[in-house]
Formats: C-alpha cells, structure tokens, sequence
C-alpha cells in the first residue's frame, strides 16, 4: 500500500513524516512525531483526550486523517507552555488539583486554551458546554471548571 | 485503503464511478471515520473532497438563497453573522450534533450521506426545504433532502454521485423556522425525536409551512398531514392539537433502549406544538 508523504507545521515547526492513508493525525502525530501529550481514549470522536487545534480549529486528531494535516497549522498541548514556564491554564490546573489520572489533561487544556481565545469571557455554562466534549472519570468536572474559570479571570485582568 | 483528493466534483465523481469494492466520500469525517476506526465499513476507496475549490464556503446568493459547500462545518455555520438569521432552525439543528470537536468538522452533506434517521440536521433541512446538488456521470442534477435518505445507512445516491453542493431557499418575508429534539441527556446524544417545523404568516394567518420529524421512522419524514393542521391557521390550541394528532400519525418507530414506540410517539405531538410555536414566535419577529 502506498504512503503518503505530508508536510505540515506543528506547534511552529514544520515536519514531515510518511503515513498510510487509514491512520489517523493521532497516530501520525504520536507515533511519527514522538507527541504523546494527545491520548487516545475512544478513538471515535466521544472523549475529546486527543483534541488538537487544526488551523485554529477545534477538532478531534482520532477523527482526523495524517493525510489531511497537508499544510495545515496543527497545535498539541506540547505547545501550550513557554519551554519551562506554564501557561497560566496549567498553572492553574496544577493550583487547583484539577486532575487526577491525567489522561483527558492535555485534552482538556488545548480545548479550555481555545475556548479562552475565543471567548475571554465564558460564563460558567458556556464553559462546561465547550468542554462537554471532553470527558474526566476521575474529577467530577468541578474542579477543571474553577481551575478554567479562574485562568480566565486572571488573563482579563492581565490584558 | 486508496486515498484520493481530487481537484473537482466531476474527478471526485469519475474516481467514484471507476472505483470498485466500498467508496466513501470524506468532507468532516466524523462518521467515516468512526466506521472505519471501529472496523463497521473498511473502504477500498477514499475520496476527500476537502482539496475542491469553494466547498467551505458560504453563499448569500441574488435570489436571497444560501449555496453551502459540503465541507463547511457546523462551527462554521453558527459563527456565520447572517445564516442563522435567516435560518435559526436549520442553524440550531447543526448546532445540536455532537461536541465542539465534532462541529470543527461536521457537515450538514454528512449528516445526511450518512443516512441516520436520528440525524439532527435532516429534519430541520427537509422543513426548510433544502436541496442537494447531486453530479454524477450525467451531470448535475438538484434532489430535495427528503429524497436522499431511504433507509438507515442508506441514500438514493447512485454510484458515482456525490452530493456538490446544499442549497438553501431564500428566507422571504414573515417566516421562520426551529428544530428541537428530544435527549435524556441535556448534550451529546443521539435524538430519540427530533422535530423541524419551517412556516410563512399573513398577519397572524399560516400561509405555507413544512413539519419533518426525525427518529420515529426508517427515514426523516416529511408529514404533509401536519403542515396543512396548521395552514390557515393563527396556530390556536385547535390547530396545535391537529398538529400533534398529525404529528403522532405519521410515526412508525423502533422501540430500543432510548425510547419505546409509545413514547416516541407520544413526544413527537409534544415537540411538534413547541417547536411550532418557537417557528411561529420567529416568523413574527418576537
């Protein structure tokens, strides 16, 4: 079987890797481009673990091929810190104790940072909608919800 | 798995035509590739039609009418400042498909390929009146939603034939349209009913309207019966009861672990005179 060679950017930086057309951006960016931070956890688009940003957008890497990712801006959670300064998202999550396991963090935090650049202002419910599509079995949600909530406070007060 | 992502619907259409064994179009991919991933369809042909010029767009034309290419996604119609102004239902309806992940990529074209009855998007396209252009071999042709669908997982596509472009009608005066559905859940879920209701008001009087209802048969089902309970009409309690009794009629459903036959058809007259109402509310500018 063929394989496709995709040129894309990744948190900045431009790759390249070889993938078969049935493998999904998940497992390209995974197991092609060592970036483990995004999990999977259902592989069909239900728990949001492997959620990464696709030209700013939103999306699920498992429901999305490595063929597809040519030429696109792709961002992981392996992007959202400044080397070894955590974004404030983090930061809080670590204050707040909003995870416990850790599989649906990277998932969670690359979903709250883009819901945060859309809308720096979310009211609570806007907040747990957004994140509906990422499911914790460890948490309870209260404490992601404060931790993004806060995060969003400080970064208004900071602009 | 061959992977192609041609240039035009007429390449898209010959690759389909020519290919052999099980050929799926790719827009969003948020059903192609469960089936694929959970080993349901396995297709020897992928056909992406992401790389065709125009298919994220979306189009006010001259007439007031909507061209969507078959690759914009729900995200992309609700952040739209004038669609859901002119169309609030078939908006709302996208909108209700799964998480915000799932509507960076979800189509209304693939919401409707994938032929599910429960799919939110369909009945609120079927009230509204919406058309698909279809290109095939022989060219173009323009089929109404209500006809793509004939049963679960199933169209009346034939081979070679992919869905090019939605169009939807102008809005026109005094109108308005809304879709609800019923979940257990308050997201994320699958309809156990859905409801698409699209109306035109003289004064207070219904002139025109269309009622779909989605989940309580094979396909989404355009009720003709429930229109004319409400066509002439100011949609008083007579009219909204005529509405439900039609509403009830039409039901042929499933009984399963979401909804029995008698519920379903139960919440069909239930969400028929809500959702009514809201199309009602909205085409008098409330």
């Amino acid at each position: 079987m063929s394989k496709f060679h995709v040129s894309t950017t990744v948190n900045g930086d431009s790759v390249e890797y070889l993938c078969d057309p049935r493998e999904t951006l998940l497992d390209c960016l995974r197991d092609k481009l060592n970036l483990t931070g995004a999990k999977e956890g259902c592989g069909t688009g239900d728990c949001g673990a492997c959620s990464v940003t696709v030209d700013g957008r939103l999306v699920c890497s498992c429901l999305m091929l490595g063929v597809e990712a040519e030429g696109k801006q792709i961002e992981t959670v392996e992007g959202i810190a400044d080397g070894d300064v955590l974004h404030p998202l983090q930061q809080k999550f670590v204050e707040y104790a909003a995870l416990q396991c850790g599989v649906c963090t990277p998932g969670i935090l690359v979903a709250a940072k883009s819901l945060l650049e859309k809308n720096p202002d979310p009211t609570e419910e806007e907040a747990r909608y957004w994140l509906a599509g990422n499911l914790c079995r460890c948490t309870g949600y209260d404490k992601i919800i404060r931790a993004v909530m806060d995060t969003a406070a400080e970064l208004r007060e900071a602009s | 798995m061959d992977y192609h992502s041609p240039a035009s619907f007429a390449e898209a259409s010959a690759l389909a035509a020519n290919a052999s064994g099980t050929t799926r179009f790719l827009a969003g991919g948020t059903d192609v590739l469960v089936q694929l991933r959970s080993d349901l369809v396995t297709p020897d042909t992928l056909i992406d039609i992401k790389k065709i010029n125009g298919v994220r767009d979306i189009t006010r034309n001259a007439d007031g009418g909507w061209t969507l290419g078959v690759a914009a996604t729900g995200a992309e119609m609700s952040e739209h400042p004038e669609l859901g102004r002119d169309w609030p239902g078939v908006v709302e309806a996208m909108d209700l498909i799964g998480s915000t992940q799932v509507q960076g990529r979800a189509t209304l074209t693939g919401n409707l390929c994938n032929g599910s009855p429960a799919a939110d998007s369909v009945p609120a396209m079927v009230a509204a009146g919406v058309t698909v252009t279809v290109t095939g071999p022989a060219g173009d042709r323009e089929v109404a939603v209500e006809d793509i669908p004939t049963g679960p997982g199933r169209t009346s596509l034939d081979k070679g034939e992919v869905v090019s472009a939605v169009n939807i009608p102008a809005r026109g005066e005094n109108g308005g349209d809304a879709y609800q559905r019923f979940i257990p859940r308050t997201e994320m879920d699958i309809a156990v009913v859905g409801v698409g209701v699209n109306l035109r008001l003289d004064g207070d009087t219904i002139t025109e309207a269309r009622v779909s209802l989605g989940a309580v048969a094979p396909t989404v089902l355009l009720v003709e019966d429930a229109a004319k309970a409400i066509i002439g009409t100011s949609l008083d309690e007579a009219a909204l009861d005529a509405l439900a009794a039609a509403a009830e009629a039409a039901c042929n459903p499933i009984d399963d672990k979401r909804g029995t036959i008698a519920f379903r058809t139960e919440v069909a007259g239930v969400l028929a005179k809500r959702v009514a109402k809201i199309a009602y509310a909205r085409a008098k500018g409330e």
